[in-house]
């Protein structure tokens, strides 16, 4: 019988611990299947956040270096400037790089760093409970936002991929999602053209997936596919938001 | 061990008087430190440093009561004239410092550097090295061979006619300094 | 060696940093320590193999030096007081990755803005871990120019030995202090001992991972005592002090960096006075000389501690002495440099008081 699906090189023979639904297990795939389709496994350095995907160390069969919360960017620009040739990512969830690392992903982005970000945005504080994020989209419900999010009380969500698009040193940024087997198609797609911008060197590249959170969203998995479709598009538009690279195929 | 305070605003070249001072006296063999005044103190227009030279170990580079100064102007004056060691020398700048010394026991040589530097060269930028020829040649603590040397090594790469312009500068406040004496 | 020349503390520290074979600098800019950030910006521009980055923030500026430390390279980053309350998040993140770095703290008053004035308000920072968690940094204080050298050439070793953060702790007067200093020779990065644990992608070898994430509580546990351990190590293997006329005294001044030279300059004024008066000078303050004190104390029964600070260092006196002999306190907070005319008058005040003289 011939296999046609099976666990990517590059995760490790583990169980994801993630809740059923969550959208991590499939962009570690996707992460996970391109850099095997790309073979840069041998030089590529990951920096997971503090967050839902803290332990991803613990799937990625790569060289990780956890970074402090919101770091991301940082830590990533060390390692890239330290060694080069390498292929350096950070995987970061929407509290961690649109709240508490926003200094960082900023100036990264300008500085043109030659690294990639795999941004996963849930518009919440996952691990955490269900807390606004500064991605929570206006009258959504979280822990912290009761009758949900209030502009006037709340403030409004970040628009953080259209604010580093800005930054004069930003090469590619899209907005995807994996709430369909399309959508997950063109997320890896995307994801698989950011580490071929790193990998000519053409400087920062940033792949934002809005990804499914049933608990925290208190929906049943299919439904919170559903919503990212009907509610949280409207707030969050998936699209390309900067191509500077066009085909580098 | 001798401790001496340069004093003037930015701009002035006091800095460099000090840093060419302690490096002729490090060359020279002695210990030595030197400290300048920093931060929103240089910002403010006011600068000055610290000099100390000994035989021996210097233990703090701060001069809170030096033996000579070298004053470039009135708010230097007032800062430390009252500071200087007594049988302390200062060398004024009488060009920018109109008030005289109060106290009599201190010694003051007296010279009107931008003037001086104004009639030779037609500018003021050797005040500073006319000052440290005169500083030199009074209170002995290196000489102006040592100044020199301490310059070129500086100053690497400069041409030979801003050396030539600074052994000149520094012989007019020396000589100043000569004439007075005897 | 190099030819002796003048050089500013800040500058000596950051070209020592360059021939301890240092390729790797991130800074923010703060008074009175700019001059550092300002030759590591030039020295690395010089090096094909250098990287220096003037970050966005202190806390990007640690966290760069993290990353940069994972991939082998020796890193380095520097600031004052303010700043390094910043950084202490990622001090915290090194020390439990046993990540080594060197970071310098050119301490001015505090707390706040406070000024840039030297100042030594930071001992308990430094010498406590400073940031959360059960964990202490290497802290070196050095007291003159050459020793800015000598001690920065060692903080490289130390954190790379050690794997662990190393603090070298001056103050604005010995940043901007300009003395003599003869370095040592360069070290070329290439001929460092390898680091059997970076990060450079998994190349012909299994994964690797750097974290400090330890769910697990008995897990979390072994890995403190593995710090404690490494500590008690480091105790025992790096500890140095100064001893300066001690051996007849019956009075000693404990001081560190500024503050002990003062200390020197007064000491000699009341030895002049036939006072019997020496000098304690921890040079490592983390691990503190506590042994070489105790020992002291068998015939020393009067110690002054002088701090330039409202007394910080004097607790880990305490600690040393375990009450075996009278601790005298003499401070100067916030930015105030003493002069030793001053501290002769503290300390023979004290002498006379204890009737030492009788002695």
């Amino acid at each position: 019988m011939k296999q046609i699906f099976q666990r990517p090189k590059y995760l490790k023979d583990a169980v994801f611990h993630y809740c059923p639904g969550c959208g991590h297990s499939i962009i570690h795939r996707l992460v996970a299947e391109v850099i095997e389709e790309l073979d840069i496994a041998e030089k590529t350095i990951g920096v997971p956040p503090a967050g839902c995907a803290v332990l991803a160390y613990d799937y990625f069969d790569l060289d990780m270096c956890e970074a402090p919360h919101g770091r991301g960017a940082a830590v990533a620009t060390g390692v890239k400037r330290a060694l080069p040739d390498r292929i350096v990512f950070s995987y970061q969830g929407d509290g961690d790089i649109a709240a508490i690392g926003t200094a960082e992903t900023i100036h990264a982005a300008n500085r043109g760093e030659n690294i990639t970000i795999i941004f996963v945005n849930n518009s919440c504080y996952g691990m955490t409970g269900g807390q606004m994020a500064p991605t929570t989209i206006l009258g959504q419900n979280s822990s912290t936002t009761p009758g949900g999010r209030d502009s006037l009380r709340d403030g409004t969500p970040i628009d953080l991929s259209e604010m580093l698009a800005i930054t004069k040193g930003s090469v590619y940024i899209e907005r995807t999602s994996v709430n369909s087997p399309k959508n997950i198609r063109k997320t890896k797609k995307a994801i698989k053209k950011a580490f071929k911008i790193q990998m000519a060197g053409l400087g920062f590249s940033l792949i934002e997936v809005l990804s499914p959170c049933p608990t925290n969203w208190k929906l049943s998995p299919v439904d919170a596919c559903k919503w990212i479709d009907e509610t949280i598009v409207k707030t969050y538009p998936m699209k390309v938001i900067k191509d500077e690279a066009g085909n580098i195929d | 061990m001798k401790k001496t305070v340069f004093a003037g605003f930015g701009g002035q070249g006091v800095l460099m008087m000090g840093y060419v001072f302690a490096v002729a006296a490090m060359r020279d063999g002695y210990e030595v430190t030197y400290l300048p005044s920093y931060g929103a103190e240089v910002r403010g227009g006011t600068a000055n440093c610290t000099v100390a030279v000994s035989d021996e170990e210097i233990f703090s580079p701060v001069a809170s009561s030096p033996d000579y100064g070298v004053i470039m102007n009135n708010p230097s004056l007032s800062k430390f004239e009252s500071a200087i060691n007594e049988k302390g020398i200062v060398i004024l700048n009488t060009s920018l410092v109109d008030s005289d010394i109060t106290r009599t026991d201190i010694t003051a040589v007296k010279l009107p550097a931008n003037k001086i530097a104004k009639e030779e060269f037609g500018n003021e930028r050797s005040v500073n090295m006319i000052m440290l020829g005169a500083f030199v040649t009074k209170t002995q603590v290196t000489s102006l061979e040592s100044i020199m040397g301490a310059l070129e090594e500086i100053s690497k790469g400069k041409k030979a006619a801003m050396m030539k312009l600074n052994r000149k500068s520094l012989d007019i406040g020396a000589e100043y300094v000569l004439k007075g004496a005897s | 060696m190099s030819e002796k020349q003048l050089m500013r503390g800040s500058q000596v520290i950051a070209e020592a940093a360059i021939r301890a074979g240092c390729r790797f600098y991130a800074g923010y800019p703060i008074t009175p320590q700019n001059e550092m950030t300002e030759y590591m910006a030039n020295a690395m521009a010089e090096l094909s193999d250098g990287t220096f980055i003037q970050a966005e923030s202190e806390i990007a500026a640690i966290n760069m030096v993290l990353g940069a430390s994972t991939a082998g390279v020796r890193s380095m980053t520097s600031s004052s007081s303010p700043g390094l309350s910043l950084k202490q998040e990622g001090i915290s993140f090194l020390a439990a990755s046993e990540l080594p770095a060197v970071i310098v703290n050119t301490m001015r008053g505090g707390p706040g803005l406070g000024n840039i004035a030297p100042s030594q308000g930071d001992y308990f920072q430094a010498t406590r871990g400073g940031g959360h968690g059960d964990y202490r940094s290497i802290v070196l204080a050095p007291a003159s120019g050459q020793e800015q050298a000598d001690l920065t050439r060692k903080a490289f070793e130390y954190a790379d030995k050690y794997r662990t953060p190393v603090l070298i702790l001056v103050d604005g007067m010995m940043g901007q202090m300009m003395e003599p200093v003869i370095f040592p020779d360069p070290i070329d990065a290439l001929d460092l001992p390898p680091k059997p644990w970076i990060l450079d992608g998994a190349k012909g070898r299994p994964s690797r991972i750097i974290k400090s994430l330890i769910l697990n509580t008995r897990e979390m546990e072994d890995h403190n005592w593995k710090l404690a351990r490494k500590y008690e190590n480091i105790a025992r293997e790096i500890t140095t002090a100064e001893s300066y006329l001690t051996e007849d005294a019956n009075m000693v001044v404990i001081a560190y960096g500024t503050a002990a030279r003062i200390a020197k300059g007064a000491i000699k004024r009341v030895r002049e006075m036939g006072l019997k008066v020496g000098l304690f000078r921890p040079i490592t303050l983390y691990p503190f000389p506590s042994k070489e004190l105790l020992e002291m104390s068998r015939v020393v029964k009067h110690f002054l501690v002088f701090e330039m600070n409202t007394g910080q260092m004097i607790e880990d006196v305490r600690l040393s002495l375990e009450g075996r002999s009278t601790i005298h306190f003499y401070g100067r907070p916030g930015g105030i440099i003493s002069t030793p005319d001053e501290i002769s008058k503290e300390i023979s005040s004290i002498y006379y008081r204890q009737h030492l003289e009788e002695e």
